[in-house]
């Protein structure tokens, strides 16, 4: 009974777009968005570094962005708490509890994913890709675009990949953010704070959108990766 | 400007095995050159050292023309080229596979789109234009490498076993586009062949190659 009525006012919260529910959605988005494009625009350069180039040490690097794949948040939170605290090498920027913080911490987070899944995506390119575009004409700057085009599928996972792990993250951000209602309060730590509270109506309604949000990336990835795996000639 | 190739003494091993011994050969004359040769004999790698795609150990690849020597530059690697035969068609449109070429020189808008349409009715492909490449027939897709390669209008068109392995119906058809690219009367076709018969239908020129070496030079 107890559950039916918190599932009942959080579907009328979501149902009547309750203000702080919407503003807690777009900031959630808004954070992870951005750290996403930043991971997207730092990782996908590396990737196709690490696709192309061959240099010593390339393999390490390559192990160590896998082994960070896994970082556990709550130690990216520390870290970056470390680094943007008022004693902290970086704390006269006064970013500590700041929706840039949590952006700095879920780049940091998601840049090892979007980077190694790309990487791979990079690399599984036919090789005759390479030569078929060699023997066209192009130079070996449009080569690596056109191997890079091709891994274009694996890419766009990568990046829901990425996107799929900063959304449901709650450790760094918690830690980086400070969960400073209307300011740094997004889904994952209104949930943490509101079930502490007992609160459950806005818990679970940001539940529900946190899980269909996650519903929506996992078909993209799904559709993504269905529509790039077309047979090679 | 009319483009020639001469190559002299070439040599090539692969994992202590010498593929290419010795090889000399000139494409000066217009026509259909096809060299034949049982499987593994070193005609790929014959192509694919004229065409550019790799270097040879020993020997010499001189491309040129009434101006003599031609620096092998991006330029020069853009009048020539090969198709594989595995095509390594792109994970796009029939359209923009054969328009890539065009795309890496410069040209696109209404004149890339008027030379893919051109060149896709050549090879009988007009009405798969807007289809995944990568979901084509083994036949259509070689005539969709020929049609990506012929685009560019190249001077020199190397075809490494263009009719290896796809149908009669389709090797039938590829046959008549390679003979109709000769017509102008300018262009130079390189081709592989392990099928002595083709070799006789097609060849203007024909050479053999056993155990790395160019043996002889029929003119047909």
């Amino acid at each position: 009974m107890f559950l039916a009525e918190s599932f009942r006012k959080a579907f009328s919260l979501i149902v009547h777009l309750d203000a702080e529910l919407i503003g807690i959605i777009i900031l959630s988005l808004q954070v992870s968005g951005s750290a996403l494009i930043l991971a997207t625009l730092l990782g996908l350069p590396l990737a196709a570094f690490l696709g192309f180039k061959r240099f010593p040490l390339r393999d390490v690097c390559i192990s160590t962005l896998h082994t960070f794949m896994g970082l556990p948040p709550v130690v990216v939170g520390l870290f970056v708490y470390l680094l943007l605290s008022r004693s902290g090498p970086l704390g006269f920027f006064a970013l500590l509890y700041t929706p840039t913080a949590m952006i700095i911490a879920q780049t940091i987070l998601s840049f090892p994913i979007v980077t190694s899944l790309s990487h791979s995506a990079i690399v599984s390119v036919d090789p005759i890709i390479r030569q078929a575009s060699q023997t066209l004409g192009a130079t070996p700057v449009q080569v690596s675009l056109n191997i890079i085009s091709e891994a274009r599928y694996g890419i766009m996972s990568a990046v829901m990949a990425g996107f799929g792990r900063v959304t449901a993250e709650v450790g760094a951000i918690l830690i980086v953010g400070g969960n400073i209602a209307g300011f740094t309060r997004v889904m994952t730590t209104t949930i943490a704070l509101e079930t502490d509270k007992g609160n459950f109506e806005l818990a679970l309604a940001l539940g529900i959108i946190l899980l269909l949000i996650s519903l929506l990336v996992n078909s993209m990835l799904y559709y993504i990766q269905r529509k790039g795996a077309v047979g090679n000639r | 400007m009319k483009l020639g190739l001469r190559v002299s003494q070439i040599a090539k091993t692969y994992n202590g095995n010498d593929v290419l011994k010795d090889c000399s050969f000139s494409f000066e004359k217009p026509g259909i050159y096809v060299l034949t040769g049982a499987n593994g004999c070193g005609k790929s790698t014959f192509l694919r050292i004229c065409s550019l795609l790799e270097p040879p150990d020993s020997g010499e690849v001189i491309y040129s023309d009434e101006k003599g020597a031609v620096p092998r530059d991006t330029a020069l690697k853009r009048r020539i080229t090969l198709v594989l035969p595995k095509i390594g068609l792109f994970n796009k449109t029939v359209f923009r596979n054969i328009s890539y070429g065009l795309l890496v020189r410069g040209i696109r808008g209404r004149e890339a789109a008027a030379r893919v349409e051109r060149v896709l009715e050549f090879v009988g492909l007009g009405h798969k234009k807007d289809q995944n490449a990568r979901t084509l027939s083994s036949g259509e897709a070689q005539r969709v490498g020929i049609a990506r390669a012929l685009v560019v209008e190249p001077d020199i068109l190397f075809l490494d076993e263009p009719t290896a392995s796809i149908d009669r119906k389709n090797t039938e058809i590829i046959e008549t586009i390679i003979q109709q690219v000769k017509v102008d009367g300018k262009s130079i076709v390189v081709m592989t062949t392990h099928d002595p018969a083709q070799a006789e239908r097609l060849a203007d020129f024909r050479m053999m190659m056993h155990d790395g070496k160019i043996l002889q030079e029929i003119i047909s």
